[in-house]
């Protein structure tokens, strides 16, 4: 058709949005990629060739045959360290060795096994990370590094290490990297999330409940609501802060245990388990009643009239319909206000998280760390090794957050197919 | 002829547990307000402790551009400086290219496409931020300082953390813009299409400004986020106050100057542990107001089109 | 209306036609023609495959994810479901207007302006957004607010600003889905005497509910059920005269 008054300019308008559309690929496509290199750097860190340097070969160590040093018990490692005194090997004396067993006050046999193995890889050994490669480097670039390292450490190993391992897991924490384990923030993270959620999620559901099924329109209400809201929205860091003045301060005798007894007064602070679950708790509170108040109002009104209409009182009806109705939600979204309070680490760390702790913690009044305070302060270390360290926990830290999220998932299909089944 | 009898009671009972339950969810509902007072309380008692010091008052907080404890120098300028710079390059990064993947996402995927890459968003949302602080110096920093080379980029720089705390505000903004554009009547792109556009002409010059204010929504919640972000800065963005616009050095933000001194052992009777509470103050201001708007102007755009 | 059909140029033709929505069949084997510069009204009860058609004639239906379309639409001599055509072209020569109006959330001039701004319109734009408000019969109620947002018009003066931001662009073919649906009686029956006006200059397509709208806009009216084309011809003949028992049954108000 012959268009004379316009002139549509088809191939360029077309043109155009193809060089748009792909615009919005390759946003779309960087966003991934992001993903894609995060991870990526995380494994990278992970796994990979070390250069380590010790003034003694650990073959002059008494081991026991076929078995890692790591492997070894307390009391085999104990016979190491006695045998190398006698042998001589490195430069531990006997002076030293009851120096450290008067500050321990017990034998060597006793110690835990990451004291005994740092005093083997820092006094005897005298072991010493001196650079670390990456996962793709150390498999396709094995020949260079080792030339590299040759050539700058001319005394140094070159291994290959899983900086991920049942060790790391399970282990003390270490002020050396190779024997550093993360099993106290482990524990730390389980504590302190443990009190959160006791703490935010009967307060968050019943506020939700409140708000959802009680509360009529009036000022207070909807100021309730938009209170809430902005609760949502505010910086994690604030909320470190209010902890750090309330609980840690403020009611420190509480938070300390002392007011229980049963600690010692004199090194008590407020800086404790407790105080870092109920900061997270109030951390998460507001994202708990959102979530909830989601979850109620997908339930459709005639299951309320339906209770309503033989006679039931709303606590009958929320407590026998709304509720069972709606768990299945409910817990999706508690559980994702879990995975956040388990990453938070500025509120943690500002209210006092231990950067170094010798003790697992034991109750709500002990010292903690928690496992992204952890990553921290290894990813702030400029000595080589941290680093990796800091990646290992990381993989750690997102596997249970998948893991937690995919029983989740798993655990409310499982929900809605039984209630399937039933109906 | 009477009717048989019944015995029928209409008269109000008293449910002791009902009223008890109510009033219980009532509090755990007001439960949110105490936290509110309690932050208000907290941060504005210490403030307020923090400027009844010699060295400390409104004015010189506010203008001076000098950050130094240790003489007693509180000038909040550098620390502000350096949030606004690393909120400013991560709204760069986050801004347009969490704007485009709405757009791809509400406009162009399909149905398959969506339902991979909405997943992929929220694992990017759920990576807790200390990650993403480690990204920045193990991956970022490196890869900055091997490209523009290292007589440019000082290790600890303002630019890698923001561009890292902007991927980290990608998906914030990618899903709040999808849901605007989302939100645009059906009908409005038919019409367009009706009249000849061509899909990017609907895309941008119907749906976009339909969805224009939940956009901006999206762009102000993500500079709150960007503002309030701490363990980006803190790993990334440098130690010590600096009062400097060069990207590439290194430059303590409020929250980066907050995780630090607190961490490290401080005398709670010290002007230093007031002074952070000062700025805590000052930064909950900001992100408040921020947020405030970003919510007024979505429920504005709500009201457009219920 | 005429009784008899006067020969008259095909603007649009469609032949052998099936549509389906994913396994569902919405039109079946379905021809017609529609002449130059009359209105074709389709009528039928819900979901009887007429909405469907519409959109098909001018690729609406592309947009409806899982649509397939066989069957030839003839345009200017050319199957606009011919691979090398541009269906933002087909559409730019094809207008659509709506059941609910639907005013871009713009200015009025805006809404009236923009199809032919992005259309590459060479001629005067204000003088063009001025004459296409007037033949909607819409300058007097808004001429002093051209430049305030359409969507605080009243739905019946939404409705006629988007008939004239379709004729801005001059088609060939309105197509027009239950254009008065929405509208109070006083708004249908100015919309009704503008389809009059409009049917001039453009080749208009209605799809309706109301049978008296239809005998009284119409020139051609065909009846649709199931997805078949029952019956096609004159307006005075298919109300007054029907072939098929069926399009009777429908007329007469047993069914629909």
């Amino acid at each position: 058709m012959n268009d004379l008054e316009f002139q549509p300019r088809q191939v360029a308008r077309k043109s155009l949005g193809n060089l748009w559309k792909a615009i919005f690929i390759a946003a779309t496509l960087l966003g991934v990629l992001s993903l894609a290199t995060l991870l990526y750097t995380i494994v990278d860190e992970t796994f990979g060739l070390v250069a380590l340097e010790f003034t003694t070969p650990p073959e002059e160590l008494a081991l026991v045959p076929n078995k890692a040093i790591e492997d070894h018990t307390s009391v085999e490692l104990a016979a190491v360290v006695r045998q190398a005194l006698e042998d001589g090997v490195g430069t531990l004396t006997p002076g030293i060795v009851s120096n450290y067993e008067t500050l321990q006050a017990k034998p060597l046999e006793q110690w835990p096994k990451a004291d005994i193995l740092d005093m083997i890889y820092t006094d005897i050994l005298e072991i010493e990370v001196q650079e670390t490669f990456g996962l793709v480097e150390s498999l396709f670039q094995k020949d260079r590094i080792t030339i590299a390292v040759a050539e700058e450490y001319p005394d140094a190993t070159l291994i290959f290490r899983s900086w991920m391992s049942g060790d790391f897991l399970t282990g003390d924490q270490s002020s050396l990297v190779l024997n550093a384990g993360i099993r106290s923030a482990i524990f730390g993270t389980l504590w302190t999330i443990i009190i959160a959620i006791l703490f935010a999620f009967p307060i968050g559901v019943g506020a939700a409940i409140y708000l959802q099924e009680y509360a009529g329109d009036t000022r207070l209400n909807r100021f309730i609501q938009t209170n809430i809201y902005n609760l949502a929205g505010v910086p994690s860091i604030i909320y470190g802060m209010l902890g750090l003045a309330l609980f840690v301060r403020a009611l420190e005798p509480l938070t300390s245990g002392e007011m229980f007894g049963g600690v010692d007064p004199v090194t008590a602070n407020g800086r404790t388990i407790l105080s870092a679950g109920l900061t997270l708790g109030i951390l998460i509170l507001p994202v708990i009643i959102i979530n909830a108040q989601e979850a109620f109002k997908a339930i459709p009104n005639s299951l309320r009239y339906s209770a309503y209409g033989v006679g039931a009182t709303r606590w009958q009806m929320i407590w026998h319909h709304l509720l069972p109705a709606s768990f299945d939600r409910v817990l999706t979204g508690t559980v994702f206000a879990v995975s956040r309070a388990i990453g938070e680490t500025a509120p943690v760390v500002v209210i006092g998280a231990s950067t170094f702790l010798t003790l697992d913690p034991t109750g709500p009044f002990s010292k903690f760390t928690v496992l992204p305070m952890q990553i921290y302060t290894w990813t702030a270390r400029p000595e080589a090794g941290f680093k990796n360290a800091a990646g290992a926990a990381i993989l750690i830290l997102l596997i249970l957050l998948v893991a937690l999220n995919l029983s989740a998932i798993l655990y409310r299909n499982h929900l809605r197919k039984t209630k399937e089944a039933s109906s | 002829m009477s009717l048989p009898a019944i015995h029928v009671q209409l008269r109000k009972k008293h449910r002791p547990l009902e009223s008890v339950i109510h009033g219980f969810l009532f509090f755990c509902a007001g439960f949110s307000i105490l936290i509110t007072t309690g932050i208000i309380l907290t941060l504005g008692f210490d403030a307020l402790r923090f400027f009844t010091n010699d060295g400390a008052d409104l004015w010189s907080f506010f203008t001076g551009t000098v950050w130094e404890p240790q003489i007693e120098r509180f000038g909040i300028l550098p620390l502000l400086n350096a949030t606004l710079m690393t909120s400013l390059i991560a709204m760069l990064v986050a801004g347009p290219v969490g704007l485009a993947i709405g757009i791809y996402l509400a406009e162009y995927a399909n149905r398959k496409t969506s339902g991979i890459l909405k997943p992929i968003l929220e694992i990017l949302a759920g990576i807790p931020t200390v990650v993403y602080g480690y990204f920045a110096v193990t991956a970022v920093t490196p890869w900055l300082q091997a490209t523009l080379g290292v007589d440019l980029v000082e290790f600890y720089n303002v630019f890698s953390a923001g561009l890292v705390m902007g991927i980290l505000i990608i998906p914030l903004i990618a899903s709040m813009a999808e849901d605007a554009l989302a939100a645009v009547p059906r009908s409005l792109r038919q019409a367009g299409y009706a009249m000849g556009a061509t899909k990017l002409e609907v895309s941008l010059q119907i749906t976009l400004p339909a969805a224009a204010s939940g956009i901006v929504a999206a762009l102000v919640l993500g500079l709150s986020r960007a503002i309030g972000e701490t363990m980006i800065v803190a790993l990334a963005a440098g130690a010590g106050s600096k009062f400097t616009f060069n990207p590439f050095q290194g430059a303590e933000t409020m929250t980066g100057h907050i995780v630090r001194i607190s961490g490290g052992d401080i005398s709670y009777q010290s002007v230093d542990y007031d002074s952070l509470f000062a700025i805590a103050l000052l930064l909950f201001f900001i992100t408040l107001t921020l947020n405030f708007f970003s919510r007024k102007i979505i429920e504005h755009f709500r009201e457009v089109y219920e | 209306m005429n009784e008899a059909v006067i020969a008259t140029e095909v603007a649009l033709e469609v032949k052998n036609s099936d549509i389906f929505y994913g396994d569902f069949k919405a039109v079946l084997n379905l021809s017609m023609a529609y002449h130059h510069r009359e209105i074709t009204a389709l009528i039928g009860p819900s979901g009887c495959g007429k909405s469907t058609l519409l959109r098909s004639l001018n690729r609406m239906n592309d947009l409806i994810p899982g649509t397939k379309i066989t069957g030839e639409y003839l345009f200017q001599g050319k199957n606009i479901y011919d691979s090398d055509v541009d269906p933002v072209q087909v559409r730019r020569w094809i207008g659509m207007v709506f059941q609910k109006p639907n005013p871009f959330p713009k200015t009025i001039y805006e809404n009236v302006a923009w199809g032919a701004r992005i259309n590459g319109y060479q001629g005067d734009l204000e003088e063009l957004v001025v004459t296409s408000i007037q033949r909607v019969a819409l300058w007097d109620e808004v001429k002093d607010k051209l430049h305030k947002p359409a969507l605080a018009l009243s739905g019946g003066q939404q409705q006629r600003l988007c008939i004239a931001r379709t004729i801005a662009v001059k088609p060939e073919i309105v197509l027009m889905d239950e254009p008065t649906s929405a509208l109070d009686p006083i708004s249908t029956a100015k919309i009704e005497d503008l389809l009059d006006e409009l049917k001039k200059t453009y080749t208009i397509i209605i799809v309706t509910h109301n049978m008296q709208q239809a005998g009284r806009v119409s020139d051609k009216a065909a009846f649709m059920l199931n997805g078949v084309l029952e019956e096609f011809g004159p307006t005075d003949q298919i109300f007054f005269n029907p072939k098929n028992p069926k399009t009777e049954a429908y007329i007469s108000g047993r069914f629909g």
